[in-house]
């Protein structure tokens, strides 16, 4: 008898320690993690004054496929030599590398489509498969996927939401099994590849008009976003490894200055949208450009090696 | 003995709140994702759940020349889901409770910056009712040139 109650004992607290472990790494983003989340504050950000008692915070970066448009709205030329080979796959084994380029690969395909390279599209979607797949995410890119994607390889607009659909179940997938850190890296690997074609498509000789050196300073708006988001997920040593290495970043984009005018709305009738009115000043010098490219390019380096 | 009784609750009760999150992404991606038409899904998925009452916050940064939907969407079982966009000086922008919570809000930025949404289950006016479900929140976009 004694010894029955004691299996069943021991059965019980498993499944209690294993539902512990299974929803308790979701607290990361939660109220638990606010004071981590106050101590990755930078100064300059008073929209995080009030960060108080909401249960759920979002540290939302741009997506893979935001970075790919805003590239593209800005004039830039496509260069394939600049997106990460998909032979390079078969390199990456740990989840923090596939995490990484599960987002890499995700911004190398929304250029490939956003640029109409078929052959291209079908090699990128492949290469984000086998990252979701090795790191056990069911269902995000299987075959109906890609046989999909062939049969609308010239219909951009059924690419694009194919895309967007394969990420959301990657992300998804991740935030919802308990794995917000891999989550994490996969965004900050498609932001960093945006970040690093940016920079490499810069026409120097045309710096203070070229409207891609202006989104590049736009990221600024985006790193504390990019801090928090990994502050909620500290103490995995993968995590702490991007957090050392976006610290450099912040280094250099604390060089720039951003200054904004306060914002009014106006309803614009004819599309029923609401115009957000604001003008904003910024000041990036060739030299601190320079500076900033070549970090991203070492941090790149570090993700796709 | 006591702890052999209260277990198997409180190991039903986390395992359900796994499956609560698990059920969110169906929830987003039927009901929320079709309501950003025409605009592009960016790809990003902010679901989680909240109970009556509760508040969720989201930060973001636009660009300009961009054009952008947001929508949030709450489950049936929820009241009225309220949601407010501020300013980084913290000015509010425009909510939803002014336009009949309306699910979705089309804005164009004029310069890039970043915002923060609050998102608020709204209180259920039966008292000593708890009510629990679904809250998402999705982006799209289009250029605006």
């Amino acid at each position: 008898m004694n010894k029955k109650h004691a299996g069943t004992r021991v059965c019980l607290l498993v499944t209690f320690f294993a539902a512990i472990a299974f929803t308790g790494c979701r607290s990361g983003s939660n109220k638990a993690s606010q004071e981590e989340l106050k101590v990755n504050i930078p100064e300059n950000t008073g929209i995080y004054d009030d960060i108080k008692q909401a249960e759920k915070i979002f540290n939302a970066l741009p997506s893979p496929i935001e970075s790919a448009m805003l590239l593209k709205a800005a004039g830039a030329e496509f260069d394939a030599s600049l997106l990460n080979p998909v032979d390079n796959a078969g390199r990456y084994v740990s989840n923090k590398s596939m995490a990484l380029n599960l987002g890499i690969y995700t911004c190398d395909l929304s250029v490939a489509s956003l640029y109409e390279q078929t052959q291209l599209i079908i090699n990128y979607m492949n290469s984000a498969k086998k990252m979701a797949d090795g790191l056990g995410i069911l269902d995000a890119i299987d075959q109906s996927t890609i046989n999909r994607l062939e049969e609308n390889i010239n219909n951009n607009e059924v690419i694009m939401e194919i895309v967007s659909e394969t990420f959301l179940n990657s992300n998804s997938y991740l935030e919802d099994n308990g794995q917000p850190a891999i989550a994490a890296m996969t965004l900050v690997g498609g932001w960093l590849e945006g970040l690093y074609i940016s920079t490499r498509l810069v026409d120097m000789n045309n710096f203070n008009g070229d409207k891609i050196a202006s989104r590049i300073i736009d990221q600024k708006l985006s790193l504390d976003i990019l801090i928090n988001l990994l502050g909620s997920n500290q103490g995995d040593p993968a995590i702490d490894e991007l957090i050392a290495q976006v610290n450099k970043l912040k280094a250099v984009f604390d060089k720039v200055t951003i200054t904004a005018s306060p914002v009014s709305t106006e309803l614009d009738n004819a599309s029923n949208s609401t115009i957000l009115k604001s003008e904003a000043k910024t000041d990036m010098t060739p030299e601190v450009f320079k500076e900033l490219a070549s970090t991203v390019n070492e941090i790149r380096n570090s993700f796709i090696k | 003995m006591k702890l052999y009784r209260i277990t198997p609750v409180f190991a039903l009760l986390l395992s359900a709140s796994a499956v609560a999150s698990a059920q969110c992404k169906a929830f987003a991606k039927n009901d929320c994702l079709p309501e950003l038409a025409p605009y592009t899904h960016d790809g990003n998925y902010h679901a989680t759940t909240l109970v009556a009452g509760e508040e969720a916050e989201l930060y973001k940064t636009f660009y300009s020349d961009m054009e952008y939907r947001v929508a949030v969407c709450g489950d049936v079982n929820l009241p009225d889901i309220e949601f407010l966009v501020m300013d980084a000086n913290k000015n509010v922008l425009y909510t939803n409770k002014e336009n009949n919570y309306s699910r979705t809000w089309d804005f164009k930025p004029q310069s890039s910056q970043q915002l923060k949404f609050v998102i608020r289950a709204g209180s259920l006016t039966k008292p000593g009712a708890v009510a629990s479900g679904c809250v998402s929140i999705m982006f799209g976009f289009k250029t605006n040139k």
